[in-house]
C-alpha cells in the first residue's frame, strides 16, 4: 500500500503534517522537537504546502496563535517538547476548553529542573488533566500513523478536542526506522477537508470566543468538555478501524503483547514498550509466562478495557517515565492500579525509570520481570514503589 | 475626514448595555476607533476591564466577531487569526475584506503582554494593536503598572509615610513600538476625536502591523469626577504629558501642538491619585515631574523636526 522509507520520528511527523497540510502552523523550536519546525519551514519555503507559517517568539505565543488560527476556522497545528509545553500551559487548558481541534505533536523530554534535554514523560504527564486527548507512540511508524488519525479524532463533531501525539525524545524522534508512508492523496482523502463549526472570519455570523463564564455557566461548560472526552473513546476506535482498512495496521486503546495467558505483566508506554517486547520473548523462551500492555491512549483513560485486559494477571509492574512526587508511584501506575480496583486483587507495583533520558535496556526491564516473577512465587509484595537503574 | 455628525450615524459595533463603569474612557476610545473602520473587523481582547465587562456569558456587547484568549497574548492570538485569514483568503475560502484590531489595557500591553506584542509586530501581521492606557491595573483594583506615572498613589505603590507613590517614571511604550520599524505607530487621546479617527484610518490601511497608544482615563483610579474623562484627557495633551504624534514608516510627526503648553500641575491637581504631591514637603517631586515632561517634550519636538 504505502512506500517504505527510513525516517526519524521527527521526519515522519513533519511528513505527516505536510501530507495533512494544515492551513496554519505556529511553532517555536525546542530540542528535541526542533527538526519538525525546520522541516516544515522548508516545506513552506519550497512552496510544497499552502500553510501559513507563523514563526512565533515563544511557545506561549505558539499555542496562543494556534488558538487564534483555529478560532478563525483554519486547520491549525503546533509542536513542542518539555519546557515549551510548560510555557504553553496556560493556553493548553484554554485550547481544550474552547473545544478547538488542534493537533500537536509532542516530543517527550524531561522537564527542568535540573535542565536536561533527554527523554522522559514528565512534560505530557503533567498535562494529563488539561483536557487534551493524549496518544502515545512506540515507534516512528506509530508516530506517523497517530498524527494522521489524530486529525480525524480531534475534528470529529462528537469530540472537538485537541490531541497531543507523543513520541520519545531522541530515542524515537532522532532514531532512524523503516516506516511505511502513505501517498499524499490517500492522506488528504482520509483526513478530509476541515469544516469548522464556528469561525471568526464570517462577518455575517459574528461569534464570541472566550467570554467570561461565571458561577452560573462555567460548570456546565466543563461538564460538556468531560462528556466530549468520554465520547472520544468510540471515535478513537472508529478512526483506528478505518485506518486499518487503509494500511492493515491495527490500533486501539492499547496493544497487548503475549498478555492473554500471562501471569505477570509490565505496563509501559512509548519506546520502552519495544524494549519490553524483546524481554518478553526472551523470558517466554525460558518458560516464564510474561506479557506486556502498552497503553496508546492515555486520555481518555480506557479504565474498563485496561482492567479487562489485565484482570487475569497476578502481578503487574507499571513503568512510569515520570514521577508524581506523591510518594505513591507514577501517574500511569496510579491510574492503572485504580482501574484494577474491582478486579480479583492483582498485585500492582510501581517502577519509576529512565528520568532525564537514563538509558533503559533489556537488562533493566528483565530486572522488573524478575521482580514480578519473585512476587508471584512468594505471594508477597516486598516493595510497592521502585526506582529502576538509579544510584541510591 | 468625516464630520462628527457623519461618524455618529455609523452603526455602533460596541453596543450599549455593557457593564463598564459609567464615565469609563475605555469604551469611548473603542467606539471612536471602530467608527474609523470601513470594513468588517475581528477584535482580539486581552483580559482586563474591557473584556470582563463586555462579554459576560451568555451575553456579548460586540456586534462583530471577537476573541479573548488570556491576559498576555492578545497580540499572539490575533496574529493567529490573521494568519488563518491570509491562508483561507488565498484558498478562496474567505471572501470578505476584514481588518483585525486587538485591544489591551496597559497591564496586558506594557507589562505582561509586551513580548507577545513585540513578536506580533516584528512578524508584520496586518493588524492594529490598540493599548487603552489608563495607567494602572484597574481591573484588579488599581495596582501600579509600568504605565503608571511617577508619584501616583496606587494600591501597590501607595503614598505612605516614607514613599510618596510610585517612585519610577513611566515606560515610553509608544517609542518602543516605533523602534520595531513597523509602518504605523501613533499616540491618541479621546479628547481629540478627529485626530484619533484620522490615525486609526491610516493604521488600518497601512498594509502591515500598526500600534496605537490611546489615553483612557479611569475615574476610579485617577480619582476624578465621573464626567471629566474627556476634560482630563485634554489636559494630558495640553500639558504635553500625553503628546499626540504619529510615526509613519519611521518618520516622526507631531499631529497636535498646544498653542500654550500648560503647566503639568493643571493635569495633576484635579486627580486624587496625586493629592499627596501637593504637600509642601513634596514640592520637589512635582518639580522633577515637570522637568521630565519638559525633557520628553523637547526630545519629541526634535524627533519631529520641530525644535
Amino acid at each position: 500500500m504505502g512506500e517504505k522509507k527510513a525516517l526519524t520520528g521527527n521526519e515522519a511527523v513533519a511528513l505527516a503534517m505536510k501530507q495533512i497540510e494544515p492551513d496554519v502552523v505556529a511553532a517555536y523550536p525546542i530540542t528535541p522537537q526542533t527538526d519538525i519546525v525546520q522541516y516544515y519551514s522548508s516545506y513552506v519555503a519550497d512552496g510544497k504546502v499552502k500553510t501559513e507559517m507563523v514563526t512565533v517568539e515563544s511557545e506561549h505565543s505558539a499555542m496562543s496563535a494556534t488558538v487564534g488560527a483555529a478560532a478563525g476556522g483554519a486547520r491549525s497545528m503546533t509542536a513542542t517538547s518539555s519546557q515549551g509545553l510548560a510555557l504553553m500551559w496556560e493556553i493548553v487548558y484554554i485550547t481544550s476548553s474552547a473545544r478547538l481541534p488542534i493537533v500537536m505533536p509532542v516530543v517527550n523530554r524531561a522537564l527542568s529542573g535540573p535542565i536536561n534535554i533527554h527523554c522522559d514523560h514528565s512534560d505530557t504527564m503533567g498535562a494529563r488533566d488539561s483536557g487534551w486527548i493524549q496518544i502515545y507512540s512506540e515507534s516512528v511508524q506509530e508516530a506517523y500513523d497517530n498524527m494522521i488519525q489524530a486529525v480525524r479524532i480531534a475534528e470529529h463533531p462528537d469530540v472537538q478536542l485537541p490531541v497531543m501525539v507523543c513520541q520519545d525524545g531522541f530515542i524515537t524522534s532522532h532514531g532512524l526506522e523503516n516506516a511505511e508512508i502513505l501517498d499524499d492523496a490517500t492522506v488528504k482523502t482520509f483526513v478530509g477537508e476541515y469544516k469548522p463549526r464556528f469561525t471568526l472570519l464570517d462577518p455575517d455570523k459574528p461569534v464570541t470566543f472566550g467570554a467570561l463564564d461565571l458561577q452560573n455557566y462555567y460548570f456546565e461548560h466543563k461538564r460538556a468538555q468531560a462528556e466530549a472526552m468520554k465520547r472520544s473513546g468510540k471515535v478513537i476506535l472508529d478512526v483506528a478501524r478505518e485506518y486499518k482498512k487503509l494500511t492493515g495496521r491495527e490500533y486501539g486503546y492499547f496493544e497487548k503483547y503475549r498478555l492473554d495467558d500471562a501471569e505477570v505483566a509490565v505496563v509501559a508506554i512509548n519506546s520502552t514498550a519495544g524494549t519490553a517486547k524483546v524481554v518478553v520473548d526472551e523470558l517466554r523462551q525460558a518458560g516464564s509466562k510474561v506479557g506486556l500492555l502498552k497503553p496508546r491512549v492515555f486520555r481518555p483513560f480506557p479504565y474498563k478495557e485496561i482492567a479487562d485486559a489485565l484482570k487475569h494477571v497476578k502481578v503487574i509492574a507499571v513503568m512510569d517515565r515520570a514521577d508524581s512526587f506523591n510518594a505513591f508511584g507514577g501517574p500511569v501506575f496510579n491510574e492503572i492500579r485504580s482501574a484494577m480496583y474491582e478486579c480479583p486483587a492483582p498485585k500492582v507495583i510501581s517502577y519509576i525509570y529512565g528520568l532525564g533520558g537514563r538509558d533503559v535496556g533489556t537488562a533493566d526491564v528483565t530486572k522488573v520481570y524478575d521482580h514480578l516473577l519473585a512476587i508471584n512465587k512468594t505471594g508477597k509484595v516486598d516493595s510497592l514503589l521502585n526506582y529502576l537503574g538509579v544510584r541510591e | 475626514m468625516a464630520t462628527l455628525k457623519e461618524l455618529a450615524k455609523k452603526p455602533e459595533i460596541l453596543s450599549p448595555g455593557h457593564r463598564l463603569c459609567a464615565g469609563c474612557m475605555a469604551p469611548t476610545v473603542v467606539r471612536q476607533i471602530l467608527k474609523a473602520a470601513d470594513t468588517p473587523v475581528v477584535i482580539g481582547n486581552a483580559t482586563g476591564c474591557l473584556e470582563v465587562s463586555t462579554t459576560i456569558f451568555p451575553q456579548t456587547a460586540w456586534r462583530c466577531s471577537w476573541i479573548h484568549n488570556a491576559f498576555e497574548n492578545a497580540a499572539a492570538t490575533l496574529s493567529g487569526v490573521e494568519a488563518a485569514y491570509k491562508s483561507l483568503k488565498k484558498q478562496g475560502k474567505v471572501k470578505d475584506d476584514i481588518r483585525f484590531i486587538a485591544f489591551g489595557g496597559d497591564g496586558g500591553t506594557y507589562d505582561i503582554g509586551l513580548q507577545s506584542l513585540s513578536g506580533a509586530m516584528e512578524r508584520g501581521h496586518h493588524m492594529l494593536y490598540v493599548c487603552y492606557d489608563n495607567g494602572a491595573y484597574m481591573n484588579t483594583g488599581i495596582q501600579r503598572s509600568s504605565a503608571t506615572p511617577r508619584g501616583a498613589d496606587t494600591t501597590t505603590s501607595p503614598a505612605g509615610e516614607v514613599v510618596q507613590g510610585k517612585p519610577m517614571n513611566r515606560k515610553d511604550l509608544t517609542a518602543i513600538m516605533a523602534a520595531h520599524n513597523i509602518p504605523y505607530v501613533a499616540q491618541v487621546s479621546p479628547s481629540h476625536w478627529n485626530d484619533l479617527v484620522t490615525k486609526v484610518k491610516k493604521a488600518l490601511d497601512c498594509g502591515g502591523a500598526a500600534f496605537i497608544n490611546a489615553l483612557a482615563p479611569c475615574h476610579r483610579g485617577w480619582r476624578i469626577p465621573i464626567d471629566e474623562g474627556v476634560e482630563i484627557s485634554r489636559l494630558a495633551v495640553d500639558t504635553c504629558y500625553w503628546p499626540l504624534f504619529e510615526v509613519v514608516d519611521g518618520e516622526w510627526k507631531l499631529t497636535y501642538k498646544p498653542k500654550e503648553k500648560k503647566p503639568l500641575v493643571e493635569f495633576l491637581k484635579p486627580q486624587g491619585r496625586f493629592k499627596h504631591l501637593f504637600k509642601p514637603e513634596n514640592e520637589h517631586i512635582l518639580k522633577e515631574m515637570q522637568e521630565t515632561v519638559d525633557r520628553n517634550w523637547q526630545a519629541l519636538l526634535k524627533r519631529c523636526g520641530e525644535a
